[in-house]
């Protein structure tokens, strides 16, 4: 029976919104990794990208602004033998929520944070985003233009621990669903950043000004075990802005070295004190 | 009623705690009841800390009033303690460290200065076994033998060898030169009470009744009076199978829990107000996704940062108000370490029952004070049920709906990882299938209807728990001259005063309201209405409680006692009001 991702409720983003393309991108990675539906949870929080859970027949749980990643820690932590992919926009992961992502970095959890970076807030029609570019007008800073220098996504995944940490381009459907396989197969805590541009909100950085500055970093020789080249290609950006891995390494995640969870999942485990076990010894 | 209290005080560091818990477990090896307080402040070392061990062969539920031993490790002691002495007591000090006036202690007092440090200089050079000194002065005061305390310390100490041969001959010492210069004193118990008693405080007995109940999963941000939660099952986490995670603030720290009780296990966090107050966003989404969640709230001095060693049941109003909108929630307030552990243990049943977030509201004088328990107080819970409980439909089969509206309110709950039971959890009004109503159909009639249709489902549980649940009870006489109403840890202190007022020839009783939320506000009127008086007794300012059941039922509060100076309840303070408010005069 052919399987199918994709739920009935149609996407509720404006036409030729970026988005599009990270779903595609994400329903050709689930069916390139022939994983059963059931057995993936997708995690959002709040934002026009963080819709994406409802389009996709998984479980899913769209939670609040900032939250997502906290909440998919929940899940995989309670049952690692999910597939967690945690899906949001710049805002949600790398303004609100930047604590959380940056923690669950650090901590090495077997997840998958897909992050359409708009450059823009959309949702709430228009603010300046932690990743908007110096200068650029928006709602919230119409006179001056943003004033504070954004957010280096990659360079912070790759300080904070994350072993896994690509780019993508929503105008790149097929590279992107290329790395978010590797990113999912990926043991431990992989960053996919995705350039998904904003057609409404968002004049500057559109599909025509990535297209036209991105260029692929195995073009170039990039060495992905190499965290030294990788953090200077992060710091990259102008006229020429890398899209691909940049980094890639093998640590244990955090499940692997979590002691509850030696007897396999927490749902199928018995609760309860063990029978042999007589709890309150200790307090006599 | 017999009795015996050790008062011990002295500076962060000088190790107060350790003195006080070991003759409170010295107490509930003899087989007494115990009760052990803590006072203590926000600094590691330094400043004022002081530990009272109360113990009695007949149930005690509070660190009483006055002590019959104060064990001085500094001036400051003397100087706040000495008052607290009864007649027949003892003032320990060594004269080494500082001097002490017979004006200084209260009549009929005795001193007895015991050069601890000298003593302890002939088996080490740290000062700090002074204290063992010290704890073997103790156990001859209180009429106990050496070898319980030699037992004690050997299972402490066992593994650092020269430091617990350091120790018995220190103890030893000190027992030695009490019986030499004073020997037992008037008040001292037997030599034993009855069969041994558990010792342990109300956070051991929260931990200990979450695992029980299922526990699989605690994430968590420290902070005082909650972390020891945390402490007792991080040290468990691997034998009880069970994940803890300490979070990095406490937004993630409740959503990694809502995480966790999707996912299909008894998740729980636990925090105090200030923490709460991070997780009051989350709190709503455990409601609005109907996934059961568990709550500690153990509170503190508030408001802002305010006390945080000190205790206050200030938050009541703040956890029946936490997050936008309406839900349905439970809140609990238990009023003992056994309550701590069965109330734990029911929020648990309640959450999952019901789907919806329950708070255990304890707070830092029940979480933290240590209290001598009977086995059969904790008792043996049925093992936990496996939550996978809707069957997984045949192939190609759906059309299941997680949010079906029906009679309860209470929808089949599907696990991720279950074959063809895909559904989306969102924080957004959704239908019954868990679908958004909240984007491209707000507004239109048929999902107006359907918003209309959620709120009532959920709204729906609250009754029902409420009919699923007990209402409150009534305890001590009956009839009575007075029935004093109040929650959570106040029926500790309160217990004891009924029985205090019981041998003042005063019949009073108590209306412990275990669960302020739902209110069983019909129950409640029943009972007050043919009280002859009644006393709003609550560790806040405003009457937060009282508050709640005026505005449930009408009925008003003229009596009151509120503290809100972040000391508990002593039971002669609310013997003193009600002989008051009774119109007699205090003896």
């Amino acid at each position: 029976m052919k399987v199918v991702y994709k739920s009935q409720t149609k996407a509720t983003w404006c036409p030729g919104c970026g988005d599009y393309g990270v779903m595609a991108a994400l329903e050709m990675a689930f069916k390139a990794l022939k994983l059963p539906p059931h057995e993936i949870v997708l995690v959002s929080g709040i934002g026009c990208s963080s819709n994406l859970p409802h389009f996709f027949k998984t479980y899913g749980f769209h939670g609040l602004h900032g939250r997502a990643v906290p909440v998919a820690t929940g899940i995989k932590l309670a049952n690692p033998s999910l597939t967690v992919v945690v899906a949001g926009g710049d805002g949600d992961g790398y303004g609100i929520g930047l604590g959380h992502s940056l923690h669950a970095m650090r901590r090495n959890l077997d997840l998958t944070y897909v992050v359409m970076d708009n450059e823009i807030y959309g949702l709430t029609t228009g603010q300046a985003s932690p990743t908007s570019t110096l200068g650029a007008k928006t709602k919230s800073t119409p006179l001056t233009g943003v004033i504070e220098a954004p957010v280096n996504p990659l360079a912070l995944a790759l300080s904070a621990g994350a072993t896994f940490v690509a780019r993508a381009f929503s105008g790149d459907p097929k590279q992107m669903a290329d790395l978010l396989v590797q990113g999912i197969r990926h043991k431990g805590f992989a960053l996919v950043d995705v350039f998904s541009p904003c057609v409404t909100y968002n004049h500057l950085n559109t599909f025509d000004y990535f297209r036209s500055r991105v260029y692929k970093l195995e073009s170039v020789g990039h060495d992905p075990t190499d965290p030294v080249a990788a953090f200077r290609r992060t710091l990259e950006w102008g006229e020429r802005i890398p899209t691909g891995l940049f980094y890639r390494a093998e640590r244990p995640t955090y499940e692997d070295l979590e002691p509850a969870l030696k007897d396999g999942p927490l749902p199928h485990q018995r609760a309860g004190f063990p029978p042999d076990v007589d709890p309150l010894k200790e307090f006599y | 009623m017999q009795e015996l209290a050790l008062r011990v005080g002295g500076a962060a560091g000088d190790g107060i705690a350790t003195v006080g818990e070991t003759f409170c477990r010295l107490l509930t090896r003899q087989g007494f009841y115990a009760f052990g307080h803590t006072g203590y402040q926000s600094v590691i070392r330094g400043g004022h800390v002081w530990f009272q061990a109360r113990g009695s062969p007949e149930r005690i539920w509070s660190q009483g009033d006055g002590c019959d031993v104060l064990y001085a490790l500094d001036r400051q002691t003397v100087e706040v303690h000495a008052p607290t002495l009864r007649p027949g007591g003892v003032l320990v000090f060594d004269p080494e460290k500082f001097s002490v006036l017979p004006d200084q202690v209260p009549p009929k007092v005795k001193i007895l200065p015991v050069p601890t440090l000298q003593l302890a200089r002939k088996f080490a050079s740290e000062p700090i076994l002074q204290n063992g000194v010290g704890m073997g002065v103790v156990s001859a005061l209180a009429g106990q033998p050496l070898s319980v305390l030699h037992g004690i310390l050997t299972e402490s100490l066992g593994r650092k060898g020269a430091v617990l041969a350091q120790n018995l001959s220190a103890s030893e010492a000190g027992f030695r030169y009490a019986k030499e210069h004073f020997g037992a004193l008037d008040r001292a118990l037997p030599e034993k009470g009855g069969s041994p008693k558990l010792l342990m405080s109300g956070n051991q007995a929260i931990a200990l009744g979450a695992v029980a109940a299922g526990l699989k999963f605690l994430s968590q941000y420290p902070m005082t009076p909650a972390t020891s939660i945390m402490h007792w099952l991080a040290a468990h986490a691997e034998s009880f199978h069970v994940v803890v995670k300490q979070a990095e603030d406490e937004l993630a720290a409740i959503n990694m829990a809502i995480g966790a009780s999707h996912a299909g296990v008894r998740a729980m966090t636990a925090t105090s107000g200030g923490g709460f107050a991070l997780m009051v966003e989350a709190f709503g989404m455990a409601a609005m996704t109907e996934t059961p969640l568990v709550v500690v709230e153990s509170q503190r001095s508030g408001p802002s940062t305010g006390l945080p060693t000190k205790t206050e049941q200030g938050d009541l109003q703040m956890i029946l108000g936490a997050s936008q909108g309406e839900f349905p929630r439970v809140v609990l307030g238990p009023g003992s370490v056994a309550e701590a552990y069965r109330e734990t243990a029911r929020a648990f049943q309640l959450a999952e029952d019901w789907q919806t977030p329950v708070v255990v509201a304890s707070d830092l004088y029940l979480s933290e004070d240590v209290q001598g328990l009977d086995r059969e107080d904790l008792p043996t819970l049925p093992t936990p049920a496996s939550l996978f409980t809707v069957p997984e439909p045949p192939e190609g089969g759906n059309g299941y709906l997680r949010y079906r509206d029906t009679p309860s309110g209470v929808s089949p709950r599907a696990i991720p990882g279950q074959r063809g039971l895909m559904f989306d959890a969102g924080s957004d009004e959704h239908d019954e299938s868990g679908r958004l109503v909240s984007d491209v159909l707000s507004g239109i009639p048929a999902y107006v209807e359907v918003r209309r249709k959620m709120m009532d489902k959920r709204m729906r549980k609250l009754s029902g728990i409420r009919s699923a649940t007990n209402p409150p009870t009534l305890e001590g006489s009956d009839p009575a001259e007075i029935t004093l109403v109040g929650w959570g840890s106040t029926a500790m202190p309160v217990r004891d005063a009924l029985a205090l007022l019981k041998g003042q020839g005063v019949a009073a009783n108590y209306l412990h309201v275990a669960q302020p939320w739902p209110l069983h506000g019909e129950a409640i009127v029943q009972v007050l209405r043919s009280a002859k008086r009644t006393l709003l007794i609550e560790q806040n300012f405003s009457g937060q409680l009282g508050r709640v059941i005026t505005a449930e039922t009408g009925l008003r509060f003229p009596d009151t006692l509120l503290k809100y100076d972040g000391e508990p309840f002593y039971p002669w303070e609310i013997v003193t009001k009600v002989m008051e408010v009774t119109g007699r005069v205090h003896r």
